[in-house]
């Protein structure tokens, strides 16, 4: 399916999640399901919690007991195929990559995307953090209710 | 008529890496391009790039292009020549150059090919009119100049250039009906198509363009489902309106040059069409003539970069002036090359390069 | 139309450069080749084929395919799209293979 529509099946997106427990500080989930020569993710890592290894071919998998959530790997990913989640009560934060215009900003509620590009839930745009280390990638703090962890993927604005 | 020792004909990726070897080993190196930028194809690409730290992986492209040229501009080997076309390549290694209405004669001691690649076209009635663009063409009017081509576009081609463009079309505000694949399923990088995806953009496989229309300018297009087979399927024409079409099918390897001097060339679908025939340094079946990147071969700016870095050492080992770390860095990059086609991707280029190795011919 | 505002570019205010097109004064700007400049204009026809006097744009944007030739100050088959603009250019299209006036 991933090869036909370029939409991972639910089951490839559970596997990248760590288990609901461990969510309770915030995770790296690597939503990449292919192999390519690519390791910026791994090198990135400040904890070393991503580990691909010599043959840079091989998918990215993480260490979820090493990764503090720190979102270093966020704009690291030329893929764009890295979010960090969180499970905070009834809600799941997310630090998701942003290029696009116009900006969100904090405070705004903007529409939540899943991975077909469908709006399924309002989105808070809770922080957005743009540095000349992320280069022109926004690493936007968002929060949507927890139903919709493992469907929520990106914001798209309310025009 | 002026001489160098070493004239690379081409200043994109595989030819600024060749320079820079090259001058490294104290060769004087004259470095030819047409455009009025270096840089090849890398200027007008605002995505980071993959790979690993070797070729600047999680760079913007254009960002790795202001490293490349910046290694090369200051050099004391290394002269330059823009907005320079090449219009003569003789076998005794003359160099026939049109710059300004000027037309010089160069000699050279090597010459490397780096002419890099054209885009390929797709043949449907009224392909002809001003609105249907190259892939390249759409990059280079955004990304360079800032100019829109159209307001609603279609995409042809799903592979790593039509997806990535297609994401920039929609940064630069350009609404993106959808993207048209032939093929049954997506050819580019799974994660490149899942951005597409999220922002909403269908991409439709199995489905071609059978014509377009419009009066002076793009103002509709035909598409049609292929069957199994990948036959049009009567009774599924559909009409969109749009302004602007971009052609992404693939690329075919710019070597023309070479048949001035009757290099021999092989057609070797799994890279790209004719590519001319290569050693294991790079040089053609004539003499001190070398090609490198994507003239000898489809692949991305990062085994370009590569494939550069070696030809520059080998061309400087066959002048006998070897580059001081020669063997260190051949090794460097003949592992990173490998490792770059090393995984389902690559798979393509390593079957075209044992086709190529398969009747060797080499220099005389 | 030009981009005014990008997530990853920049796009500054650059120094006008008045040319003329088909006896039209226009106006492009510094960095633009003869051909972007025309499109920024809305000008995507740049020539006519030869025989069946078909309307062509830019397609390569790189040299290649010839699709932009034009006549610049009376030199035809300009390769319009890699030719940088230049203040007071006479840009006019081609109907013909090219003659020199």
């Amino acid at each position: 399916m991933l090869n036909k529509t370029g939409i991972p099946t639910k089951d490839q997106v559970l596997s990248r999640f760590p288990d609901r427990k461990v969510l309770i500080k915030p995770k790296a989930i690597l939503e990449c399901y292919e192999d390519i020569p690519c390791n910026p993710c791994s090198t990135s890592c400040p904890f070393d919690a991503i580990e691909i290894g010599e043959n840079i071919n091989k998918q990215p998998q993480l260490h979820a007991d090493l990764c503090t959530g720190c979102a270093v790997c966020v704009p690291s990913c030329p893929g764009l195929a890295i979010v960090i989640a969180q499970i905070k009560g009834d809600r799941a934060v997310f630090k998701i990559p942003y290029e696009f215009l116009p900006m969100p900003e904090k405070g705004q509620i903007w529409d939540g995307i899943n991975r077909s590009g469908e709006i399924i839930c309002d989105a808070l745009i809770e922080q957005v953090a743009i540095s000349s280390k992320t280069d022109h990638t926004a690493v936007v703090t968002v929060s949507v209710p927890v139903d919709y962890l493992y469907d929520f993927v990106t914001v798209r604005v309310r025009l | 008529m002026k001489h160098h020792e070493l004239i690379i004909i081409g200043g994109g990726p595989s030819g600024l890496c060749a320079a820079k070897m090259a001058a490294e080993a104290g060769i004087d190196v004259l470095i030819i391009d047409r455009s009025p930028e270096l840089g090849g194809q890398l200027i007008k690409q605002t995505h980071k790039f993959f790979g690993s730290k070797a070729q600047y992986a999680k760079t913007r492209g254009f960002d790795i292009a202001k490293i490349l040229i910046d290694q090369v501009i200051h050099h004391p080997h290394i002269t330059i020549l823009k907005e320079a076309t090449v219009v003569g390549l003789y076998p005794d290694r003359v160099v026939t150059v049109y710059q300004h209405e000027t037309y010089t004669r160069y000699q050279a001691d090597r010459i490397i090919v780096a002419t890099g690649a054209s885009e390929k076209f797709l043949a449907f009635e009224n392909n002809d009119l001003p609105g249907i663009y190259g892939a390249g063409a759409v990059q280079t009017l955004m990304n360079l100049y800032g100019v829109l081509p159209g307001q609603e576009i279609i995409m042809v081609g799903s592979g790593n250039i039509g997806l990535i463009v297609s994401y920039q079309l929609l940064q630069a505000g350009v609404h993106v009906k959808g993207i048209v694949e032939a093929a049954p399923t997506i050819g580019g990088y799974k994660v490149h198509a899942s951005k597409i995806r999220r922002l909403g953009v269908p991409i439709w496989t199995s489905t071609t363009v059978q014509r377009a229309m419009g009066k002076d300018h793009l103002e509709a297009v035909e598409l049609i489902d292929l069957d199994a087979k990948w036959q049009p399927l009567l009774g599924t024409e559909r009409i969109m309106s749009l302004d602007a079409l971009c052609i992404s099918v693939g690329l075919s390897p710019m070597h023309q040059l070479l048949s001035m001097v009757n290099a021999k060339t092989k057609y070797i679908n799994e890279l790209g069409g004719f590519v001319p025939i290569i050693d294991d340094h790079h040089q053609t079946t004539v003499k001190g003539i070398y090609a490198c990147g994507d003239a000898v071969g489809i692949e991305e700016a990062s085994s370009a970069m590569m494939e550069g870095y070696l030809t520059g050492l080998y061309v400087a080992t066959d002048m006998q002036r070897p580059h001081p770390d020669s063997d260190a860095l051949k090794e460097k990059y003949d592992y990173e090359l490998d490792m770059l086609r090393n995984g389902p991707f690559g798979i393509k280029t390593k079957i075209g390069l044992e086709k190529l190795r398969k009747d060797d011919i080499h220099a005389q | 139309m030009r981009i005014d505002k990008h997530p990853i570019l920049s796009f500054p205010k650059k120094e006008p450069i008045p040319f003329i097109f088909e006896g039209q004064h226009v106006v492009g700007y510094k960095g633009d080749t003869i051909a972007s400049a025309l499109h920024a204009l809305g000008v995507t026809t740049l020539s006519y084929s030869i025989k069946k006097d078909r309307p062509r744009g830019f397609y390569c944007a790189i040299g290649n395919c010839a699709s932009c030739n034009m006549m610049v100050n009376g030199v035809p088959n300009v390769r319009t799209c890699i030719t940088p603009l230049v203040a007071g250019m006479i840009i006019e299209r081609q109907t013909d293979k090219g003659v020199i006036r």
